[in-house]
């Protein structure tokens, strides 16, 4: 991993932006760079309302430099119309969007600068070829040259059907072509709107692998999905955000360890262990329906008792069971998926 | 003005590219040739008829006077008739002929008779997706989120434009000059042509009628074609920011300019027809002297009407573009 070269990165960054500390205790050293990192993208109290309706009630995070920050939610959560007002495209109804401390709303100019952002699909001019979109969105910019402009060609590997016209392109051609537009200015931030979305599994892998290179190389990403796994697999840090309001924030694995993990137990005589296992006082044994977790997890653990317990006691446990002569097949940690604690955190919203 | 100019030259580049200049001289190598071959017909059936053109005009006199004898001719009609006797008697008695048959004199006369809906129709070619081209292609939003204010962006897109209505109303008087020279022959720019006709109700005034050489009266009566395709062009790139769909701004612009022409012809009893910008785009009529459709009408009326409405349109449609929330 890079990290060493992306802290070194951040720390220049600082130089260049206004300071904003956001000091949250983090467990290990990257991540108390990173929450000492200058805040790229800064939401405060963001809301709007559209023909006498809140679609935004509330929203609020910050993302930092160097970070890929997810942006989670279901369809109709209210996802891009906060992506809309990140960029200008939405005039908020109250609140602020600061980049690189600049105000979108107040300071356009200075803001739209530091971003570059596909919102939804990659559309560019089909009847002109890829060169000249990116020379059209250059003009639109200063200090962007022709060798910018092969640059970012080269680093979305379109150089060699970048004189095609646009309407000649594959899906995953139009989404890179989108990539070096926003890419062009040299932006600080880079906003991509469900970049997954029509892309094949082989584009989505290298979608995934250029975003990690774009983020190592010190742009902080801000990525919206409404699959959980994709940010998962992509993201630091997560903002869940449904029915217009930001339910949690969070570094991804933390907010995964937050909502705990199951311990399943596979045993010859699943009536026994069960009462073996209920000794245990910190052990909790979970019924069908109080649980979530992924269905392909239990698949192979047919008759698995589902249980939360401490990690500590584990160990004891095994022991006693096979003490008592009982067979055990398996004992296996199933984590619970971004989608188990978003119905969490759902649920938890609406009561 | 730095800043505008690579948007201006995006901008123009764009309609460029989508080949809608093409799209309208193809149609005028298209349409030219058949007016072309129309006039020739006309012109080689007058010349069988009349040995002098004299002869010609005085026959079309004695017609109208026919014509102003007849009962069944509507009174109001009568009027036009008047106006137009005494405007070819003027020809007559000066010696001039008022439809020599020449490239020139084609090419004024073609251009005079396009303006009502020729024109337009060729400018909402351009105009009408300027906007809801970007809209429904979702090209917008890349537009409008890099680091320009929108205003700037609807302002190159107004220059562009402009660029574009020059250089139609140009193509135009061009590609009818080198194709109808090709029959009728290259000359015709000093030919006197008659303007200053004051149109008082139903009489004429000729107290400040003068003759001016016919490429001063071409470049004069293009200057007002301008004035009215500006307004066209701006009204549509209104109706682009308004609405989304592109098929839907041509027929409202079509719509309103057809309506125009329509108007023309029946509104003489309703007279604050006069204030809609259509009924007052034929502005080339003042000029050759051509009784208004609604009394009151002349040509500083007319400017003011069409200034008033660019004027508004412009307002709207740069207050609307500069605040509109994007969310398709």
């Amino acid at each position: 991993m890079t990290i060493e070269y992306k802290i070194r990165k951040l720390d220049q960054e600082k130089e260049v932006l206004p300071q904003k500390l956001e000091l949250e205790p983090e467990p290990d050293g990257r991540d108390k760079r990173l929450s000492e990192a200058a805040t790229v993208l800064s939401v405060r109290g963001l809301k709007k309302k559209i023909r006498g309706t809140w679609i935004i009630h509330q929203v609020d995070f910050d993302v930092k430099a160097g970070e890929i920050f997810g942006f989670l939610g279901p369809n109709g959560s209210g996802k891009t119309t906060t992506i809309r007002m990140l960029v200008d495209l939405i005039k908020p109804t109250e609140g602020e969007v600061l980049i690189g401390g600049h105000s979108v709303q107040r300071n356009p100019e200075r803001a739209l600068a530091e971003v570059g952002s596909i919102v939804e699909n990659p559309e560019m001019y089909p009847f002109m070829s890829g060169w000249e979109n990116l020379e059209h969105f250059a003009r639109m910019q200063r200090g962007i040259d022709k060798n910018r402009i092969r640059e970012v060609a080269e680093i979305v590997r379109l150089d060699d059907r970048i004189h095609d016209k646009v309407k000649t392109y594959s899906l995953g051609m139009r989404q890179r072509l989108g990539i070096a537009q926003a890419l062009l200015g040299r932006p600080k931030l880079l906003i991509l709107d469900e970049p997954t979305n029509g892309l094949d599994p082989k584009g989505i892998k290298e979608l995934r692998e250029f975003i990690r290179m774009l983020a190592d190389s010190g742009i902080s990403l801000f990525i919206s999905s409404h699959l959980l796994s994709e940010i998962q697999l992509m993201c630091d840090r997560v903002a869940i955000i449904a029915g217009g309001r930001v339910l949690s924030v969070g570094r991804v694995d933390e907010l995964v360890a937050q909502a705990g993990s199951y311990v399943l137990w596979k045993t010859d005589r699943p009536a026994e262990a069960e009462s073996l296992l209920l000794q245990e006082p910190q052990l909790r044994i979970l019924r069908e329906g109080e649980y979530r977790m992924d269905e392909s997890a239990l698949a192979h653990l047919e008759g698995a008792v589902v249980t939360t317990v401490p990690e500590a006691v584990l160990p004891g446990l095994v022991a006693r069971l096979a003490g008592a002569g009982i067979a055990i097949h398996a004992v296996q940690r199933v984590a619970p998926t971004l989608e188990e604690m978003f119905l969490t955190l759902t649920e938890e919203n609406e009561s | 003005m730095r800043d505008l100019l690579p948007l201006i030259q995006n901008e123009t580049l764009k309609i460029w590219k989508k080949k809608r200049f093409y799209v309208i001289l193809l149609i005028l190598l298209v349409l030219i040739p058949i007016f072309t071959y129309a006039q020739m017909r006309v012109s080689q059936t007058n010349a069988v008829h009349f040995k002098d053109w004299r002869n010609q005009i005085q026959q079309q006199i004695t017609d109208l006077q026919n014509t102003l004898a007849s009962d069944r001719v509507p009174e109001e009609w009568k009027k036009y008739d008047r106006i137009e006797i005494l405007r070819l008697q003027y020809y007559l008695d000066h010696d001039v002929n008022p439809s020599s048959p020449d490239a020139v004199s084609f090419t004024r006369q073609f251009m005079a008779s396009s303006v009502s809906l020729f024109f337009p129709l060729m400018i909402l070619a351009i105009a009408s997706d300027l906007v809801s081209g970007e809209r429904s292609s979702g090209t917008i939003k890349m537009l409008l989120t890099r680091p320009v204010k929108r205003w700037k962006i609807l302002m190159s897109k107004l220059v562009a434009l402009t660029l574009y209505v020059s250089l139609a109303i140009v193509a135009t008087g061009a590609v009818s000059y080198l194709i109808s020279g090709a029959v009728f022959g290259y000359g015709g720019w000093t030919m006197p042509v008659f303007t200053g006709f004051g149109v008082q109700g139903g009489t004429i005034d000729a107290s400040g009628v003068h003759a001016v050489p016919q490429w001063l009266y071409l470049f004069m009566q293009s200057g007002l074609i301008w004035v009215s395709c500006m307004t066209v062009a701006v009204l549509s790139l209104m109706v682009s920011v308004l609405l989304r769909s592109t098929a839907a701004s041509i027929v409202t612009m079509m719509a309103a300019v057809i309506s125009g022409t329509i108007l023309s012809g029946m509104t003489s009893s309703w007279e604050s027809a006069k204030y809609l910008f259509s009924v007052n785009i034929d502005l080339t009529d003042y000029l050759e002297g051509v009784p208004a459709p609604i009394d009151g009408m002349n040509l500083v009326f007319s400017l003011g009407v069409l200034a008033a409405w660019s004027a508004a349109a412009l307002a709207v449609s740069f207050g609307i573009f500069t605040k509109q929330d994007i969310l398709n």
